[in-house]
């Protein structure tokens, strides 16, 4: 019973007003508040229709790949000498990513509201690759704005979007990371906001976004419950994802927040140390604030200006989050915790070599948590962590770092 | 009744229309921005636009993206340009100043605390960009708390009945974006503008004032002829930019935009008369 009652409060968020408690909402220029509205009355309806829930589904089973397995990493969890760690291996959609969960249902709504034209931002590469990917697909045109530093940095995705057909559009402004390639992208869509369909990566910008992107990114964490059922016979103990807008977390958690016995772990960018100030983790180390059409938890000055960030991995590397990750820190009911750009790339070489899985450097962050998690934990005890992409797109990072010149 | 009413009032009553020039705050320097307010002033300036400098100014166009950015990096923040109100108010108690920018330096500070603050130095409306009405009530509150007017955006995309919504939100006057895009866009359409400005009138009596891709004397008077003021930014934010690329100093892109200011009060004028 106590349960129902949890799952009726975290199921009631959003409210109408796109409020989860007093995060998120709508934060955005007159121009895009009736483009909001339409999506949001798209989605509505959308979202209850058995033959959209069906299109949906078949992309999800025949087109990316779903379900994902739930993989036991035996050899690690052995080393480690604690909990039983599996993994959600979201590496293994189309794509590479857990982002194309999001970008099929999105690029779904743009198909039913007649939209002949699709943007994105992406940091890393990997939701501008699954826009690209499913803009191919459904004959959409498309362009991704990408931070010039990490159209550098991520110089295979950007071939790659590329080669799908979408044009890649540097962006030289601010820190020329992710957020500058939101404001770009969120500048494009006020100027063609009536054939443009914007898909928003992550669950940050304002409502119905985080609302809807949580929805689709959902099936992560819907698949990981029966699975942990059915391969260990009870829920995990714990769970742990990496935060930079939060989409793969939400994915993984939301559907067990009614869940009391399941721990949860957000793992933001530490950099290079939090006392550094060089970091991503605005839920360690920021406060409340307005950017990107919500209210949520920012790296912001004393005088209200968004300052720069650093992470290793171009994923996690924002000054934001998702204004559900807001709520649910508030609440208590999820643990924010860091690791640092060192301690990711140890996670990132350590899977590699035991398992014969290369993780992305995002994935990276989570993975070097939940090793010091299993370590204080019993065999007895199961924690899910989730791969949420590959690490190919890292390789030229990494090498780098290993100071190897191809 | 407000400083901008009384303003807009006179100006009904004289037949004119209100020339409301843009600037970034502390661009192209801290020590620039008082004495070109001034300047306006005496070329012809009826409202004084203030932007307050952000690190993500969603909707500006690149020549004030370029402006928020000389700024910050002249040490522009809320503080100073509530500082820089103050000292205009010296010498100068007659002209409205309204704060144009985003909600994050606000929201920081503390709406009361911005309130109280602006209240003191003679500011006399703030105008959010990313603030629509649907989130402004708690602003808004402290803004009528110390009497201060809240300008709101109406954009071509807006449906007639939200219309009603901003209006009855709003106070001192409309801001009609001119078009759909970011600030110094090149594609204005006076016909289009002037059915939407209908559309806003026969809701309120606000003046509304046309902002958005007003960048020369000509499309001022265009807009004039339609509106009850208008909007310059990027242009006069441009051509100070482009005194001090071709090696000016402050004093030769404040002449610069003078002069086009000038040239701009001319055009509104004769498109009056």
């Amino acid at each position: 019973m106590t349960i129902d009652v949890k799952d009726s409060v975290f199921n009631a968020v959003p409210d109408a007003d796109g409020r989860f408690g007093v995060y998120g909402g709508k934060f955005v220029a007159e121009t895009l508040m009736s483009a909001l509205a339409e999506l949001e009355a798209v989605y509505r309806k959308l979202s209850v229709d058995p033959d959209f829930q069906q299109e949906l589904d078949e992309d999800l089973a025949h087109y990316v790949g779903r379900p994902s397995p739930l993989y036991e990493a035996k050899r690690w969890s052995a080393s480690i000498g604690g909990a039983r760690i599996f993994l959600k291996r979201e590496d293994l959609n189309h794509t590479g990513a857990h982002k194309v969960n999001n970008t099929v249902g999105q690029a779904l709504l743009a198909k039913h509201m007649g939209k002949p034209r699709v943007i994105a931002e992406t940091g890393a590469g990997q939701h501008g690759v699954a826009t690209a990917t499913i803009a191919a697909r459904l004959g959409l045109k498309c362009q991704v704005f990408m931070g010039e530093e990490d159209v550098r940095r991520q110089a295979l995705n950007v071939y790659r979007m590329k080669l799908l057909g979408a044009d890649v559009i540097p962006v030289t402004s601010g820190s020329r990371t992710l957020k500058d390639a939101m404001n770009e992208a969120m500048r494009d869509w006020v100027t063609n906001v009536d054939d443009t369909f914007y898909i928003i990566g992550t669950v940050a910008g304002p409502h119905p976004y985080p609302m809807l992107v949580r929805d689709f990114q959902c099936v992560i964490g819907r698949e990981a419950r029966r699975q942990s059922q059915a391969q260990t016979g009870k829920l995990p103990d714990a769970l742990v994802a990496c935060v930079g807008g939060g989409s793969n977390a939400i994915g993984l958690f939301h559907p067990f927040l009614g869940d009391e016995s399941v721990a949860m772990y957000g793992v933001e960018a530490g950099g290079h140390g939090i006392a550094s100030n060089q970091h991503a983790a605005p839920l360690t180390a920021g406060t409340p604030g307005v950017l990107h059409g919500n209210r949520t938890y920012l790296m912001q000055d004393a005088d209200g200006q968004i300052m720069h960030t650093h992470s290793v991995s171009a994923g996690l590397d924002y000054p934001g989050v998702g204004p559900e990750h807001a709520w649910l820190k508030d609440l208590g009911r999820v643990n924010y915790v860091v690791a640092n750009d060192d301690e990711a790339l140890r996670a990132f070489h350590t899977l590699t070599r035991v398992e014969g899985i290369m993780p992305a450097l995002e994935s990276s962050h989570a993975l070097a948590y939940a090793e010091k998690l299993a370590a204080g934990m019993t065999p007895d005890q199961v924690i899910v962590v989730n791969l949420s992409g590959r690490g190919d797109k890292d390789i030229h990072t990494v090498a780098q770092i290993d100071g190897i010149q191809f | 009744m407000s400083r901008i009413a009384g303003r807009f009032q006179q100006l009904a009553q004289q037949g004119r229309k209100a020339l409301i020039p843009y600037v970034v705050a502390g661009d192209p320097g801290l020590d620039v921005t008082v004495p070109l307010m001034h300047r306006m002033v005496a070329c012809g300036a009826d409202i004084i636009e203030l932007g307050v400098p952000f690190s993500d100014p969603m909707s500006e166009g690149p020549v004030l993206q370029l402006g928020h950015e000389r700024a910050l990096a002249n040490g522009t923040t809320l503080r100073t340009v509530l500082a820089m109100v103050e000292e205009f108010r010296q010498q100068d108690q007659d002209t409205p100043v309204l704060l144009m920018g985003y909600a994050n330096p606000v929201v920081h500070m503390g709406y009361a605390k911005f309130a109280d603050a602006a209240a003191a130095v003679g500011l006399d409306a703030l105008l959010t960009v990313d603030i629509p009405p649907e989130e402004v009530a708690p602003l808004n509150a402290e803004l009528q708390r110390v009497g201060m007017d809240n300008i709101f955006l109406v954009a071509p995309t807006t449906p007639a009945e939200r219309i009603q919504r901003i209006t009855d939100t709003a106070s001192g006057f409309i801001y009609y974006v001119s078009l759909k895009g970011v600030t110094g866009a090149g594609h204005l359409d006076v016909a289009d503008v002037a059915h939407h400005l209908g559309l806003i009138r026969d809701r309120s009596n606000l003046p509304v004032a046309v902002g958005f891709g007003i960048k020369d004397a000509a499309s001022a008077a265009a807009v004039a002829s339609v509106a009850d003021g208008v909007v310059v930014g990027s242009a006069l934010v441009n051509t100070m930019a482009r005194a001090i690329d071709d090696g000016g100093d402050h004093e030769t892109a404040m002449a610069a935009a003078v002069a086009l200011l000038t040239e701009i009060r001319q055009g509104i004028d004769n498109s009056a008369s």
